[in-house]
C-alpha cells in the first residue's frame, strides 16, 4: 500500500525488561510501518504494549527496559540503540512526542512561552525574538484564544483542553516529520477530547506530519487514523486500513473487542464479550497468545505461534485462520 | 411503572464552603465563596429500572449518588425511599434496615477494596454488620462463596488479597460486597470507566444478569452515553449541578431536545461512520464555583437569548420525559 | 519514570500484603542478601544483642558488691603491661570489670531505648490517626501541640520532665523509677514524627473509596480507624521506628552523660562514658573510650539497619 519508502519503520521489535524475576518480553517481534503524512493507529488494551512500541520509538522505555532485537528505522537510518546523544537531537527535531496527561507534560515553574522558546531553540538556529515569534503562532495554530496576551501565563491558568493544545504546539514546534502521541485524549472531557483530535489532526496534516496514535479508544481510531495496528499481549494481533479492520476484522480478538463495545447507535441486549481476561506478560500461554479466550482456537494455536501473513490488500493478521491465505507471509527475517 | 417509584429525590441541593480562611476574607475582603455542586436536581427512580446520570466531570452525578446514599449531607432537598422519607442523613445512618438497601459500586477498582484485608473479610463485612449469616463462620463462609459465585469467581478466591486480581475480577468483588447486603438499590459510579472495553461487556453484562435475577435497582453514574444507552431505562443529562434533560427509553438518543445534550452526542465517536470529524463542542465547562448567570449552558448554546442569560429554565414535559430549555420551551427549537 | 507504560497493567506485587508475608517474599528478602551493608549490620547487631542477653552467663553482674574487689581497680586492659585476662577491657575504679559493666549497660541503653521508641509509637500513631481521621478542631488541636511539642528541644523537655521527678519523688524512689522516667521523657519528645506521618497518610487513605464502603455498611468509627487504615498505615512506621531507636539510644546516653539520666547505680552506656571522663586525664582512658566504642557500634548497626529498609521498602526506588 505504501509505495514509496515508510517514514517510520519498525521490523521484528523485541523489548525486555530483565528483573530478578526472570526476561518480561513486553515487545515481541512487532513489525510496523508509517507512510509520510500517515496517522497509524496502535491500539489494545493495558498491557498490550502499545505505549512501549511508542517508548520504544523515541527512546524512552522506562528503566530497564531496552530494545532486544529487531530495528527502528526513520527515513531508512537506524535509530533503535543511538546513544542518548543522539537520540536528544531526534526527539523534537524529528521526532515529537505528545503524552497522556496535560498536567504533567508541562513544567509548571516555567510560562508556555519560555517552554515553547526553549524547544524552538534548541532545535532550530534562531534568535530569541524570531523564536518567540514563532511560538505565537504555534499558540494561534493550535488555537489558544488571546494567544498573544496569554503566552507567558503559566499552565496552571490553563484548562487541561487547552494545556494538551499547548503540548501539541510543543511537539510540533521543531517541525519533527512524526509524531508519537501516547492516549492524547483520555484524560479529558468527552467534549474536549473531539477538539483536541481536531487540533492534532489538522495541525499533523498543514504541517505534513505523520502521526502514531497510541490509544485503547477504538472510537478516536475511527475518527482520526488511516490505519490500525490493534496488539495483544506485546504482539502484533491485525493490522490494516481503518475501515476494513472495524467493519471486516478477521483476527478473533479484533472481531469480539469490536463486539464488545457498546454503540451508541443502537442497543443490544447483550454486548459480546471476551472471556477470561489479557494474561499477564509473565503468564504468557505457549503458542498463538489468544488461543485461551479464543472461540475458534484449534490444537495448532496452542502449540504454535501464528505468524503475520496477508489476508487482503494491505490487511494483516497473525492467526492460524488464515494459514493457506494467497500472498505471502512477511518475512521474519527482514 | 405508575406504581411509587423506589427512590425519589426532590430539590437536592449540595453546595460545598470554599471560601478563604476567615482572617483573609476579613482582611482582603473577600466574600464567600460557594460551589454549588449539585444545585436543584429532582428525579425519580422506579423499582427495577436502571437510572443512568451522565455528563461530564464537574456536573455533579457523583455528588447526587452520594447524597442519596448518605455519604454526604444535603444542603437542601428531600429524599424518599420506598416512600418513606429518609433526608436527615443522622437519623438514616441510625435506621440500619435502610442503609442495608441502599449500596454501592465505586470507580477505582484499586482504591475500593482494603489492600490489607482478604477478599472473605471484604465480603463478609455486609454479612456481618447486617448479621445475614447468622453468627457461625461456617455460615458466613459459605455466603461468600455463594457470593463470589454469582459474580463469576471461584469460592476459593476468598483466601486471596485484592493485589492478586485484575481490574475487572476486583469490580466483581465489589459488586459481591455490595450484594453481601442484600441491597434493593445499587448506585454505580462510573464502574466500567477504569476498565478495558472487552472487561467493561464483561462487567455490564454481569449487571445485568445480576438486576434480573435479584430484581435490583440501578442508579448508574457515567460519562460514556454508549455504556448509558445499554444499560439505562431512563437518563438524566446533567450540566453544571442541574438536570437539564431527563428521557426514558431511547427517547435520548432518537430525539434529543436541550442543546448540550444534542452536542454532547456530537462528539460521541462512533464505530460507524469512519473518518466523520465529529462537530466539536466549543468552549470550555465552566467552573462550579462561579457559573455564569441564568442558564448554565448560555455561554456555549447556539440558541441562547436574553432570557437565557437571567433566568434558569425549569424542567417541562416533553414526550418521554422533560428537558430544561427556554429554547424548547418556546419553541425555538 | 517516564510518562509511557501503564503502571495499572502490573500492579506491585508485594503492595497489600501482611508484613510477614513481605518479609517472606522475595523482593525484600533479595535486598537484604544482596546489601552488603545490611548483611554487615545486622550481623554486628545480633552479636550485641547475644552478648546483651548473654551478659550473666559471660561475667559477673558487676554491680553485686560481693563480687567486686576494691584492690583490683583501676587495671588497664588484659594487652597492655598490668593487665590481666581477668579484666579484658581493664577495670574501674571501684574493681569492676570494664567489659562487664559494658555489657549491662548496653542492656539498659537498649532497654529504654525500645521502650521509649514503642512509647512514642503507640502515642504518635495514636495521635496522628485520630488527628487524620476526624479533621477540624480536633486536627487542629493536634498538630499544635505537636507544633509546641516540636518547639522544645528534646533534651530540654527530658531536663525538665526528669527535674521535676528528682524533685517530686524522694531519693531512693526517684532512682529505681529513673528508667521509667526516662523512657517517658524520650518517647514524649519523639511521637510527634510518628503522629505527623500517620496523620498524613491517614488523611489519604480516609478518601479511598474502600472506606466509604465500610460506612455505607455502618461500621462504626473506631472500627474502620482500627481495622481498615490502621493496617494501611503503618508501613512508613516501621521504618521510622528503626531510625527513631538509633536516636532514643543516643538521646539516653547524652541525657546520662548530663548526669539526668541513669544514675552509677544502674549505669547505662552514657553514663559509663561521663564517669570514666573523670578519669580520661589520669590516664586512665579504657574506663570511657571502650563503653564510647561501644555506643558508637549500637547506634551504627541500628541506624545502618534502619536506613536499609527505609530504601528497601521504598516503592519509588525499585
Amino acid at each position: 500500500m505504501v509505495h514509496q519508502p515508510p517514514l517510520l519503520e519498525i521490523r521484528n521489535l523485541r523489548v525486555e525488561f530483565p528483573t530478578r524475576r526472570g526476561t518480561l518480553v513486553a515487545i515481541d517481534d512487532v513489525s510496523l510501518q508509517i507512510g509520510e503524512g500517515e496517522v497509524l493507529g496502535v491500539v489494545g488494551e493495558s498491557g498490550a504494549g502499545k505505549s512501549i512500541t511508542g517508548a520504544a520509538v523515541i527512546g524512552l522505555l522506562p528503566e530497564p527496559g531496552r530494545i532486544a532485537g529487531g530495528e527502528i528505522r526513520l527515513n531508512g537510518r537506524r535509530i533503535d540503540g543511538l546513544p542518548e546523544e543522539a537520540l536528544r537531537r531526534i526527539r523534537g527535531k524529528e521526532v515529537g512526542a505528545i503524552f497522556q496527561d496535560p498536567l504533567t507534560s508541562l513544567n509548571p515553574l516555567y510560562s508556555i512561552a519560555a517552554q515553547l522558546v526553549e524547544t524552538i531553540r534548541t532545535h532550530l538556529d534562531l534568535r530569541p525574538q524570531d523564536a518567540r515569534r514563532r511560538a505565537l503562532d504555534l499558540l494561534k495554530e493550535v488555537g489558544i484564544p488571546a494567544a498573544e496576551d496569554r503566552m507567558d501565563g503559566y499552565p496552571h491558568e490553563f484548562s487541561g483542553g487547552m494545556r494538551q493544545r499547548i503540548v501539541i504546539a510543543l511537539a510540533l514546534a521543531a517541525h519533527p516529520k512524526l509524531v508519537i502521541a501516547d492516549e492524547p485524549t483520555t484524560a479529558l472531557d468527552v467534549s474536549i477530547q473531539a477538539q483536541i483530535i481536531a487540533v492534532l489532526k489538522r495541525l499533523c496534516r498543514d504541517h505534513h506530519a505523520s502521526v502514531m496514535l497510541i490509544t485503547h479508544d477504538m472510537g478516536v481510531i475511527a475518527e482520526a487514523a488511516d490505519r490500525v495496528a490493534v496488539m495483544y499481549a506485546g504482539r502484533l494481533a491485525e493490522t490494516g486500513p481503518v475501515a476494513d479492520v472495524i467493519r471486516r476484522a478477521q483476527h478473533p480478538y479484533t472481531h469480539g473487542l469490536m463486539g464488545s463495545i457498546p454503540q451508541l447507535t443502537a442497543r443490544t441486549d447483550r454486548l459480546v464479550q471476551i472471556e477470561g481476561a489479557m494474561p499477564r506478560l509473565t503468564e504468557l500461554p505457549a503458542g498463538c497468545a489468544f488461543h485461551p479466550r479464543c472461540p475458534r482456537a484449534m490444537d495448532r494455536c496452542r502449540a504454535d505461534r501464528p505468524p503475520v501473513v496477508s489476508a487482503a490488500t494491505g490487511h494483516q493478521v497473525a492467526c492460524w485462520l488464515f494459514e493457506d491465505a494467497a500472498a505471502p507471509a512477511e518475512r521474519r527475517d527482514g | 411503572m405508575m406504581d411509587a417509584p423506589l427512590v425519589a429525590v426532590t430539590g437536592l441541593k449540595r453546595y460545598f464552603d470554599v471560601s478563604a480562611p476567615w482572617l483573609s476574607r476579613l482582611l482582603e475582603r473577600k466574600s464567600r465563596r460557594l460551589l454549588k455542586a449539585v444545585d436543584g436536581v429532582s428525579f425519580r427512580v422506579a423499582r427495577g429500572q436502571t437510572f443512568s446520570l451522565v455528563g461530564e466531570s464537574g456536573c455533579g452525578k457523583s455528588t447526587v449518588a452520594k447524597c442519596i446514599l448518605g455519604l454526604h449531607g444535603m444542603t437542601e432537598g428531600t429524599l424518599t425511599f420506598d416512600g418513606r422519607e429518609i433526608t436527615d442523613t443522622a437519623s438514616r445512618a441510625a435506621m440500619a434496615p435502610i442503609r442495608r438497601r441502599l449500596q454501592m459500586i465505586f470507580q477505582d477498582p484499586y482504591a475500593s477494596l482494603n489492600p490489607r484485608w482478604k477478599v472473605r473479610s471484604i465480603v463478609a463485612e455486609p454479612l456481618r454488620a447486617f448479621r445475614q449469616g447468622g453468627q457461625s463462620g461456617g455460615g458466613v463462609r459459605a455466603q461468600v462463596g455463594d457470593l463470589l459465585r454469582s459474580v463469576g469467581l471461584t469460592p476459593a478466591d476468598a483466601d486471596r488479597y485484592p493485589h492478586e486480581f485484575s481490574g475487572g475480577q476486583r469490580q466483581r468483588i465489589s459488586i459481591a460486597r455490595a450484594l453481601a447486603a442484600r441491597p434493593d438499590f445499587i448506585a454505580c459510579d462510573e464502574p466500567t470507566s477504569a476498565l478495558d472495553v472487552s472487561v467493561q461487556a464483561q462487567i455490564l453484562n454481569l449487571m445485568r444478569d445480576l438486576q434480573r435475577e435479584f430484581q435490583l435497582t440501578y442508579l448508574l453514574i457515567s460519562h460514556n452515553l454508549a455504556v448509558v444507552r445499554h444499560m439505562s431505562d431512563s437518563i438524566g443529562v446533567m450540566y453544571l449541578g442541574r438536570l437539564v434533560e431527563v428521557r426514558h427509553g431511547d427517547a435520548l438518543f432518537t430525539d434529543p431536545r436541550h442543546p448540550y445534550t444534542q452536542m454532547l452526542l456530537h462528539t460521541i465517536p462512533s464505530l460507524d461512520v469512519i473518518g466523520q470529524q465529529r462537530t466539536p463542542l466549543a468552549g470550555e465547562v465552566p467552573s462550579p464555583i462561579n457559573p455564569p448567570t441564568g442558564c448554565h449552558f448560555h455561554p456555549r448554546c447556539p440558541h441562547v437569548n436574553a432570557r437565557c442569560r437571567e433566568e434558569s429554565p425549569v424542567l417541562r414535559a416533553v414526550p418521554a420525559g422533560e428537558v430544561a430549555c427556554h429554547a424548547v420551551q418556546e419553541g425555538r427549537i | 519514570m517516564t510518562a509511557f507504560g501503564s503502571a495499572a497493567a502490573h500492579p506491585d506485587p508485594t503492595q497489600g500484603q501482611t508484613l510477614r508475608r513481605r518479609l517472606a517474599d522475595s523482593d525484600l528478602w533479595y535486598s537484604f542478601r544482596t546489601s552488603p551493608v545490611a548483611l554487615g549490620a545486622a550481623v554486628m547487631a545480633l552479636l550485641i544483642l547475644t552478648a546483651v542477653v548473654c551478659a550473666p552467663w559471660l561475667t559477673h553482674d558487676p554491680f553485686d558488691l560481693t563480687v567486686v574487689d576494691i584492690m583490683d581497680a583501676s587495671k588497664p586492659p588484659a594487652w597492655m603491661a598490668d593487665g590481666t585476662w581477668q579484666y579484658p577491657l581493664g577495670s574501674d575504679d571501684q574493681g569492676r570489670s570494664v567489659l562487664a559493666t559494658i555489657l549491662y549497660g548496653t542492656r539498659l541503653s537498649l532497654i529504654v531505648g525500645v521502650l521509649s521508641v514503642l512509647f512514642a509509637v503507640i502515642l504518635g500513631v495514636g495521635l496522628g490517626l485520630v488527628a487524620g481521621f476526624a479533621g477540624g478542631l480536633v486536627d487542629m488541636v493536634i498538630m499544635r501541640l505537636a507544633d509546641i511539642q516540636l518547639s522544645f528541644p528534646a533534651i530540654l523537655v527530658a531536663l525538665l520532665i526528669d527535674g521535676i521527678a528528682r524533685v517530686a519523688l524522694p531519693h531512693e524512689l526517684h532512682e529505681r523509677l529513673a528508667v521509667f522516667v526516662l523512657i517517658f521523657a524520650i518517647g514524649i519528645s519523639s511521637w510527634v514524627h510518628y503522629a505527623r506521618t500517620v496523620r498524613a497518610s491517614t488523611m489519604v487513605e480516609r478518601q479511598k473509596e474502600y472506606v466509604q464502603a465500610a460506612w455505607l455498611v455502618g461500621t462504626p468509627a473506631s472500627s474502620i480507624l482500627l481495622r481498615h487504615i490502621l493496617p494501611n498505615v503503618l508501613g512508613p512506621v516501621l521504618v521510622l521506628g528503626t531510625l527513631g531507636l538509633a536516636a532514643a539510644i543516643i538521646s539516653e546516653a547524652t541525657l546520662s552523660f548530663l548526669g539526668v539520666g541513669l544514675p552509677p547505680t544502674q549505669p547505662s552506656l552514657g553514663t559509663l562514658i561521663r564517669i570514666g571522663n573523670e578519669f580520661l586525664f589520669s590516664g586512665q582512658w579504657w574506663m570511657t573510650i571502650f563503653p564510647g566504642i561501644a555506643l558508637v557500634l549500637v547506634a551504627l548497626s541500628v541506624n545502618l539497619l534502619g536506613d536499609w529498609l527505609r530504601d528497601a521498602l521504598n516503592p519509588k526506588l525499585r
